[in-house]
């Protein structure tokens, strides 16, 4: 489903390297976990992978079902199922939850070639969902994201994925911030998008939550690179022992 | 700005202002120039009783010893205001005043093209229309219904002739001739415009409206609406605005007056779309345009919502003299300037009486090389004990190379009234835009969305009909105008 090979990625305002070869593959039905120490270019990834266009690409190819990933425009990418949900979700004044979630559903399922949802339809849809992550209704008419606290604004990303339904996931710390409760929530909600033709990526820095969400593997990226793959055992082996002993065992 | 948004400005300033069409209308025109004699001669035209005349000659002689303000922030070459003709009447093809039938067909089409049906069986909503093209005002609908109420709304002329006591009672007691160089010209020449009187206790049923269309060349607007509420009266107003696209610049100065008596409500909505000027800022509308409501009664309101889309310039500050104990003001304002649009626009709140209430919400848009200020008076004057005043300016700017400059005047002449200010200025974000269409939507809807968000709190103030043609011509005036 996703191939990335050789990727080296730039920061285009300043030409700083951040991302220094990473290769990749990810395969559907799988959930693959990243971890790695701060600034080490998880975020990066997660974002050069739904397009930002504040980084550059200088080397290497990421392959999306097949096609040339870094051709598509962001919202391309989000039409061809491709959600991020980020680590530090935005906030848009003025525009209600609904309004906004609704307009994104309808380009996707425009580009999808599947009829547009009527309020009705869409009210229903965030209902059933909402009821399913334990969010109160009431969030449909705030404007996106304004003065949600910060555990709020993570279980709205969570919201967006399930209604948006899209292949390939991708989590930038969406554990991080979020009470116990919330977090046995989001990861239950997880756990129900798991299918076997849609990959999830999970950043993290917490083994917390790869005993709720299972992962298939476990990547170590550090500087720029993926130093360490294996499988869910590599998450506990890091608790114990810090990212320390990663280094210099590419 | 990314490349992508650049080639989205490109497109954005590379589409047609959509009124832009010019119509072939027979015209009974004036000579260029400006002279005691066109006075005569448009006052003569109007057949308007001796006050008139005299008021409009005192206006021109002040006008003569008056200069041409240069306090704004904007710029523009000279006006020869010897140049402009200042009056040009659409032909009618029968005589018989305020008669539907008399319309030039070519003159109902005009208005029909721009969405404006003059035909009473075909409007749906509860609107009433007074037409005004150039420098007259060509039909005005729904005048005998609403005079089973006693409302009357009709043009300028028509009250000149049929009211003309209300006239002179009213006429210039909220912005005399002497107030500002523009307001002087437009007392001196102006040619029609609206005018409405709603009774004692009596809440208009419709939306009473004006829609203002320049066609002729060379010509300026110069119309003046006056509105009246009596004692718990209610009238909600709309204004609306469309010229040609034209290489030169056409200078339109209006005059609104408002008067509120005790108890009553003005409601007072504004969507400017004058031709801004093409994407090198040749051409365009110069609105330099005196607004004032007069609260004089107790407990009176007088609330303006404007809209700013259009025009290469504006220039204007609709105010509330806040009279009458307890009587409120406000101002709800989006300008939005694109390309070499300039608009120096805000408000004036005078507390003059106990307990007075004022909110002034500002929102101004810059994309391209446009300048966008806001510039506000807010006076407490001593008498006016316990008022209060919150004012909120918020600008975003679409780019780097446009500005906006936010000037807030606070006078507070006692020590039981409380005055509240905020501003903040900020780039639409290139996060915003990224979660946007991270979501799917296009880079078009995303800036749409989040300029809509940004504008929420004065479109909400807008009657439901025109809060969605605001929205979309915000849309069509800034599509993808993202740095
Ligand atoms: N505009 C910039 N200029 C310079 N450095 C930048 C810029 N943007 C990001 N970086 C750097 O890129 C590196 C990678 O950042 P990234 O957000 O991908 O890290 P991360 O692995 O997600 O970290 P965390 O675990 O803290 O979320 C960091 O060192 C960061 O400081
Ligand atoms: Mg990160």
């Amino acid at each position: 489903m996703l191939n990335i090979n050789n990727l080296h990625v730039r920061i285009k305002d300043n030409g700083i390297e951040i991302l220094k070869g990473i290769d990749l593959r990810v395969n559907p039905g799988e959930v693959h976990a990243i971890m790695g120490p701060n600034g080490s270019g998880k975020s990066t990834l997660a974002q050069v992978l739904a397009g930002r266009e504040t980084y550059e690409v200088t080397q290497g190819e990421i392959l999306y079902e097949g096609k040339n990933l870094l051709e598509l425009s962001p919202e391309n990418r989000a039409r061809e199922g491709i959600f991020l949900a980020l680590q530090y979700p935005v906030e848009i004044p003025g525009i209600a939850n609904s309004y906004f979630l609704k307009a994104s559903l309808n380009a996707i399922r425009r580009h999808r070639g599947q009829e547009e949802l009527d309020a009705m339809d869409f009210l229903s849809l965030a209902r059933e969902k909402m009821k399913f992550i334990k969010m109160d209704e009431s969030f449909l008419n705030r404007p996106v994201n304004e003065g949600f606290s910060g555990g709020e604004k993570k279980r709205n990303e969570i919201l967006q994925m399930a209604i948006l339904d899209p292949k390939l996931a991708i989590l930038d710390e969406t554990d991080s911030g979020l009470d116990i409760d919330a977090l046995k929530i989001v990861a239950e909600g997880v756990n129900a998008l798991r299918r076997p033709d849609r990959a999830m990526i999970l950043v993290t820095h917490y083994q917390r939550l790869l005993n709720y969400i299972v992962p298939d593997y476990v990547h170590v990226l550090s500087g720029g690179r993926i130093v360490k793959s294996g499988d869910k055992g590599l998450a506990l082996q890091l608790e114990e022992q810090g990212y320390a002993w990663t280094e210099g065992g590419v | 700005m990314t490349d992508i948004a650049h080639h989205e400005l490109e497109k954005l300033t590379d589409q047609d202002y959509k009124y832009g069409f010019t119509s072939d209308i027979d015209a009974d025109q004036a000579p260029p120039g400006l002279s005691e004699d066109i006075i005569r001669l448009i006052s003569e035209k109007k057949k308007e009783p001796k006050f008139m005349l005299e008021w409009r000659l005192k206006a021109y002689r002040h006008w003569g010893t008056m200069k041409e303000p240069t306090w704004s922030h904007v710029h523009y070459p000279p006006i020869d205001y010897q140049s402009i003709t200042y009056y040009s009447a659409p032909r009618k093809k029968k005589e018989g005043p305020g008669s539907l039938d008399a319309i030039d067909p070519e003159v109902r089409a005009t208005f029909e093209k721009l969405g404006i049906s003059i035909d009473e069986q075909k409007r749906l909503s509860g609107i009433a229309v007074d037409a005004v093209m150039d420098s007259v005002s060509v039909a005005t609908t729904f005048q005998k219904e609403l005079a089973k109420k006693g409302i009357i709304f009709c043009s300028f002329s028509e009250a000149v002739q049929n009211h003309p006591d209300l006239v002179k009672r009213y006429l210039g007691t909220v912005v005399p001739y002497t107030d500002n160089f523009f307001a002087a010209l437009n007392a001196a020449v102006f040619t029609d415009g609206s005018f409405c009187y709603i009774p004692k206790r009596v809440h208009c049923p419709m939306e009473l409206s004006t829609y203002f269309r320049i066609n002729a060349a060379n010509t300026g607007q110069f119309e003046r609406t006056l509105i009246v509420a009596e004692e718990g009266g209610y009238v909600s107003y709309l204004e609306g605005c469309t010229a040609p696209r034209r290489d030169e610049n056409q200078l339109h100065a209006a005059v609104v007056e408002l008067i509120a008596l005790d108890h009553a409500r003005i409601k007072y909505s504004t969507v400017q779309n004058w031709y801004p000027g093409d994407k090198e800022g040749r051409g365009g509308i110069y609105n330099f345009v005196t607004k004032r409501g007069k609260c004089l009664g107790k407990n009176s309101k007088i609330s303006w919502t404007q809209v700013e889309t259009g025009s290469s310039i504006t220039w204007k500050y609709p105010s509330c003299l806040l009279i009458g104990d307890h009587s409120v003001g406000e101002f709800y304002s989006v300008a939005v300037t694109n390309n070499y649009q300039q608009a120096d626009t805000g408000t004036k709140m005078i507390h003059i009486g106990k307990n007075t209430k004022s909110t002034i919400v500002s929102k101004g848009i810059s994309a391209g090389h446009a300048q966008n200020t806001y510039r506000g008076l807010v006076r407490i004057q001593k008498g006016a004990t316990e008022s209060r005043n919150y004012s909120r300016c918020d600008s975003l700017l679409m780019g780097d190379q446009c500005g906006a400059h936010t000037f807030p005047y606070v006078e507070v002449g006692n020590h039981s009234s409380q005055v509240e200010h905020e501003a903040t200025t900020s780039k639409i974000g290139e996060d915003q835009l990224f979660y946007c269409k991270q979501r799917g939507l296009s880079e078009e809807d995303a800036v749409n969305m989040i300029v809509n968000g940004f504008c929420k709190e004065v479109f909400r103030e807008l009657p439901m009909e025109f809060a969605v043609e605001a929205q979309k011509l915000l849309g069509i005036s800034l599509e993808g105008s993202v740095g």
